[in-house]
């Protein structure tokens, strides 16, 4: 559980420079907008999102860096945590607060699996739409072999199979 | 011609690329066009896509420090800089003084290099076939022979280290630095004379592309293209690392906001940075080049996560990093300009003319090896 917002506001201008704050899930988005538009905070730019896969832990980080142009201080990191089994990997989605977190947030959606609920349009943006994992994961175990796409050759599987290689699970599928 | 005489028209879906010689590498756009009006647009990248971030997860701290120089190709010193420091803010290395000033040196000459570069892009993309660049590139000649000189490689210069640089800079380069920065303002003089007042270009630009400025600090849009919009807001003096708050030099800051401030707007930084590389080539003290503590081989970086940030060419480059105190970054994360910058593109479009499409996207100055990673 996060602290009442007024004593968020006190812990940030005590340690501007350097302040981390988790919080739950459904909270995310009423601590975004109140970091957004307290007046003495007013972290308006929302510099970096990325994620972070604490496979020890069992759950996926989400990270963003708030930076304020008005008043000219941070960073405020502000981190949310979801499961990392996939059916359970999403949290709320802070691009209607702060625009800039639209591609980065389906980065994060991309190469780690995280599902942002009310995002404009998440849709894979560096890998390729046909792609199943999510390859920032650590326990993701690269296909030995992209060429096949999108059925693998018999010598291929075989390959796999001996050393214990994976295919991708889109190559499978087609095969069926 | 329809039975009630009216030109019945339906909108047409172009895809702008990947091929396509005016979007700066492998970079496609689907566009949706209303006769000649963009009425939506949807940038495709990925196809650079080399999962940058999680070959450095394997690698050794050290160990990907040339790679950053493949992130924005154009500008290797900076991605140095800027992963060197976020590394250096979570080991508390301290810099040695003339390391800093060689430091400055060599990003400011990267600024010069890269925005030289962009606006010579950005007239080619206006139809100035390559006499702009031509002359853009002429002088980055000199630059990228000073840093072959200096560094052993062109464009991967691999120069920055934890706690200093590579080299030192000798009498020598230190002079040839020194020419390099006294010839800019007469280049600078020429290349405006032939461009700035240019009636084509300023028909072009002007009024083109306009991004609002709140637009551009809710969609976290940094760098040049953010201060043509009237943010004023640059990392050198907000959070004054390295030695920039010994220099003496101003922020220009743009009104309109269109592509023509954002053209502008590079050729002003390039002026600030001719102040800022005369200062520092006055000033640079003697001393060692690398902090004496910092070590190559078995570097550990303590604990726990840090970010660190730069005021790159194109705009804000940060690191974020999570270590587990071993020798290899747990997490390594690159928040690249060009990619985030991007964001707000389609804004910029809706109701432009195709044509002008191309001089937006070149006038936001991006690098694929850094948007794609």
């Amino acid at each position: 559980m996060i602290p009442p917002l007024e004593q968020v506001r006190e812990m940030l201008s005590a340690g501007a420079a350097k302040s981390s704050l988790l919080v739950e899930r459904e909270e995310a988005v009423a601590v975004a907008q109140f970091l957004k538009t307290d007046p003495q905070l007013q972290l308006d730019f929302c510099s970096c999102v990325t994620a972070v896969d604490y496979i020890k832990q069992d759950c996926i980080e989400v990270v963003y860096h708030l930076y304020s142009v008005a008043l000219k201080h941070g960073p405020v990191a502000l981190k949310v945590r979801a499961p990392r089994a996939l059916e359970q990997c999403r949290m709320p989605s802070l691009t209607p607060v702060w625009r800039g977190c639209e591609y980065q947030e389906r980065e994060a959606f991309d190469l780690y699996g995280v599902k942002f609920d009310g995002h404009p349009d998440l849709r894979r943006i560096l890998m390729w739409d046909e792609f199943v994992d999510h390859p920032m994961r650590k326990d993701y175990v690269p296909p030995m072999d992209y060429e096949w796409e999108p059925t693998p050759h018999a010598e291929t599987l075989a390959r796999a199979k001996q050393t214990g290689g994976t295919v991708p699970a889109s190559a499978l599928e087609a095969k069926k | 011609m329809s039975a009630t005489g009216i030109i019945q028209t339906q909108t047409l879906e172009v895809s702008l690329g990947p091929q396509h010689p005016s979007t700066h590498g492998v970079f496609r756009m689907d566009v949706v066009l209303d006769g000649e009006y963009v009425v939506k647009l949807k940038p495709v990248m990925g196809y650079l896509h080399r999962n940058h971030e999680q070959l450095a997860e394997k690698m050794t701290w050290l160990g990907s420090m040339p790679y950053t120089d493949r992130l924005d190709y154009f500008c290797s010193m900076t991605n140095n800089w800027a992963y060197a420091l976020a590394v250096e803010k979570m080991t508390g290395l301290k810099v040695p003084e003339r390391a800093e000033y060689i430091r400055v040196i060599m990003a400011e000459l990267t600024r010069l290099l890269n925005h030289s570069c962009a606006i010579g892009f950005l007239l080619s993309d206006c139809g100035a076939w390559f006499t702009p660049v031509l002359y853009a590139l002429r002088e980055r000649e000199w630059i990228l022979d000073f840093f072959e000189t200096v560094s052993g490689a062109r464009m991967m210069c691999n120069y920055m280290r934890f706690g200093g640089v590579r080299v030192d800079l000798d009498d020598a380069s230190l002079a040839m630095a020194r020419n390099i920065v006294a010839r800019w303002p007469a280049f600078l003089d020429e290349f405006e004379k032939l461009m700035t007042e240019n009636e084509v270009l300023l028909a072009r630009t002007q009024r083109v592309g306009i991004l609002s400025r709140n637009l551009a600090i809710n969609a976290s849009v940094s760098g040049p293209v953010a201060r043509a919009s009237g943010v004023e807001y640059d990392i050198r003096k907000v959070d004054k690392y390295g030695v920039y708050d010994r220099f003496d030099f101003g922020v220009p800051v743009g009104e309109a906001g269109d592509t023509f401030d954002r053209y502008m707007i590079r050729i002003l930084e390039m002026r600030e940075a001719v102040k800022i590389l005369e200062q520092a080539l006055r000033d640079i003290p003697a001393g060692p080049f690398i902090a004496p503590e910092a070590k190559l081989r078995n570097f550990k970086v303590p604990a726990g996560d840090g970010y660190g940030r730069i005021e790159a060419p194109k705009g804000e480059l940060g690191f974020y990093l999570v270590s587990e105190g071993g020798a290899k970054p747990y997490r390594y994360h690159v928040r690249p300009p060009s990619f985030i910058n991007l964001t707000i593109l389609e804004d910029m479009c809706l109701g432009q003319k195709v044509a002008d499409t191309v001089i937006i996207l070149g006038s936001v100055d991006i690098v694929l090896g850094e948007v794609d990673r």
